[in-house]
């Protein structure tokens, strides 16, 4: 019972971590139809950006400060080069154009910071608490916490501000979104923006427990995606649970059955769901099944 | 399947694509130029196959890559470990690439577009990881020896061999892709890119085409692995991994979707450049990606038909 409250804790929030990328993979493709596969990216430049500006002298609060710059700017960048492209192009010239960018991103990072890992220190201190006989750390805590924040805030923008009901609206129908009014340039700059500080924070919450590299942004961003099917394409709510859903069965695959195959857990769950269920477990629509 | 044609309609493209390949090996020469040139044949073979479903038929499939690897792994633990005819363990590499795309491909091309792209990528994953984690057969990250090609009991040795063998395969390979492409059937993959309900209106069985043609180019797929695995001797996971998958896709983008030529034209690109660039090895990944992102602003229909827009236009 020790043991599974233990790997319960460890992978809820790891499964955190990839609910905050689901979440940026769902309202890219809610708002644009395009699944960005650079999503991953944020996480790293998050991590990397971070490890960065400490190592340029700077204190850690800035050094974050700066590395959510990067990931606006990256973010803000991504949304001109891949809406202008959505207009006109086929599905696979999308799909090209957003692999595209996470290799340079990926490429950007690799002159930047070389083939090193880093970690950052974490803000509210590495000694462990013991919950009566399971242990955690206060980090793995501080993720849970500020991803569900932040699900829960996202959720009651999108359904409570104006701004906010109107990128639904965008969403639903962009003709008619735009003939009350709405600019669909502003709504997919903020929804790009949404996603990339979204990934950003991940990588934030992250690098304390894990060291990153130039290239550790791909696992995430598939593992992400893979949670944002399970939970239902396009949904905030859904996309969390994923991750958490997804976190969990790997704790508990890697705890009870096999530690090699954990990454794979997240690929079988993703084929599962898209041939058995493609609006996902939490979604109310989604996929099309032909 | 009875109209297939057996001299392709466009044979003086075949024709001087054949020369090229024929001439290749006397303007490059030395040991290193061969040995690219036996990559890019490779990944032309791939390229070839995925331009199919992707560029024709309009099918995206992101873990390409996945059957390459069941072929070299095929060849090096059949003839390494079992002791194995090569010929054979090739002919199992095949069959069991084709036997996964069959049973995989049925469910899964009921999805479309993003979706689809995403299920062959978790297959694609999926597979790398088998290959990565069953260390007593695969010898795990770290890849494994294979043993040389033995035809009548003589090992094929020496970059110039290989070539020929690869050059050869290529070319038949294109000979019957090219065939394909203006049989009824190969039309059939066009309908279906241009609207599936259509295509099922005109009594196209739009499922089984897909499944069919899935299952050829992983067949194809899994015939360069095997040549590769011997070729070069020494295997790892990488190559059946997801980056290889999607610099084939990259390859075709390139080089131009549906076009036959167009996506070794792009094999032959991608595989060169790097080469040609070694002083910004750096800045590889970082002109790689800005590579990507250029392509399909300026041109959207790749490097080939451009060409062949432009050729028509002259005249």
């Amino acid at each position: 019972m020790v043991d599974f409250a233990q790997f319960l804790i460890a992978g809820l929030s790891q499964g955190a971590i990839y609910g905050l990328v689901a979440i940026g993979f769902s309202v890219i493709f809610r708002a644009t139809h395009i699944v960005n596969f650079a999503q991953g990216e944020f996480v790293m430049i998050g991590g990397l950006g971070t490890a960065g500006g400490i190592a340029l002298g700077l204190p850690p609060l800035l050094a974050a400060l700066m590395a959510v710059l990067v990931g606006v700017v990256a973010a803000l960048a991504l949304d001109r080069i891949v809406v202008r492209l959505a207009q006109a192009a086929p599905i696979i010239l999308l799909v090209i154009v957003t692999i595209g960018a996470s290799v340079a991103m990926r490429g950007a990072a690799q002159v930047a910071w070389g083939r090193n890992f880093y970690s950052i220190p974490t803000f509210v201190g590495s000694d462990p608490i013991q919950i009566g006989e399971v242990t955690v750390m206060p980090q793995a805590i501080l993720i849970l916490f500020v991803a569900l924040a932040i699900a829960a805030a996202l959720d009651v923008f999108f359904r409570r501000s104006r701004f906010g009901k109107a990128m639904v609206a965008a969403a639903i129908n962009p003709v008619a979104a735009s003939l009350m009014g709405i600019e669909l340039k502003h709504v997919y700059a903020v929804t790009f923006l949404i996603a990339g500080l979204l990934g950003t924070i991940a990588g934030l919450l992250i690098t304390p427990l894990a060291l990153i590299q130039f290239e550790s942004g791909l696992m995430f961003g598939l593992k992400g995606f893979a949670a944002a099917i399970v939970g239902g394409l396009g949904s905030v709510m859904g996309a969390i649970l994923g991750g958490l859903l997804l976190g969990v069965a790997e704790a508990l695959n890697a705890g009870y059955v096999s530690s090699a195959y954990k990454d794979a857990i997240a690929f079988m769950l993703l084929v599962g769901v898209l041939l058995l269920k493609p609006e996902g477990f939490f979604g109310r629509s989604g996929g099309k099944r032909v | 399947m009875s109209n297939i044609p057996f001299i392709p309609q466009r044979w003086i493209a075949l024709a001087v694509f054949g020369a090229i390949l024929v001439a290749l090996p006397f303007v490059f020469s030395n040991k290193f130029q061969l040995s690219i040139l036996i990559l890019v044949g490779l990944n032309a073979m791939l390229c070839l196959g995925l331009n199919l479903l992707v560029g024709t038929a309009g099918q995206i499939s992101l873990g390409h890559a996945a059957f390459y690897g069941i072929g070299a792994y095929a060849s090096a633990i059949l003839t390494g470990d079992y002791g194995w005819n090569a010929f054979a363990a090739i002919a199992a590499g095949i069959a069991a690439s084709g036997a996964i795309a069959a049973v995989v491909g049925r469910p899964i091309f009921r999805l479309q577009g993003h979706y689809l792209a995403m299920a062959t990528l978790g297959v694609g994953l999926v597979i790398y990881l088998v290959l990565v984690h069953e260390n007593g057969l695969t010898g795990g990250p770290d890849g494994r020896a294979v043993k040389p090609l033995t035809v009548f009991g003589e090992p094929v040795r020496g970059e110039l061999s290989w070539y020929w063998i690869i050059a050869a395969v290529l070319f038949f390979a294109v000979w019957a892709a090219e065939n394909l492409t203006h049989s009824p059937w190969g039309r059939s993959l066009r309908a279906i890119h241009a609207s599936e309900p259509a295509a099922a209106a005109v009594g196209i069985d739009v499922r089984s085409v897909k499944v069919v043609l899935f299952v050829a180019s992983a067949a194809l797929a899994s015939l360069a692995g095997s040549l590769f695995a011997h070729a070069y001797g020494f295997i790892t996971p990488d190559r059946a991994g997801f980056l290889h998958s999607v610099e084939l896709v990259v390859m075709i983008v390139l080089g131009g979707l549906g076009s036959i030529y167009g996506g070794i034209a792009g094999a032959a690109i991608i595989g060169v450049l790097p080469h040609v660039l070694t002083a910004f090895k750096d800045y590889e990944n970082l002109a790689y990606g800005l590579l990507l992102i250029l392509v399909p602003y300026f041109f959207r229909e790749g490097l080939i038909p451009m060409l062949a827009g432009l050729a028509r236009l002259r005249r």
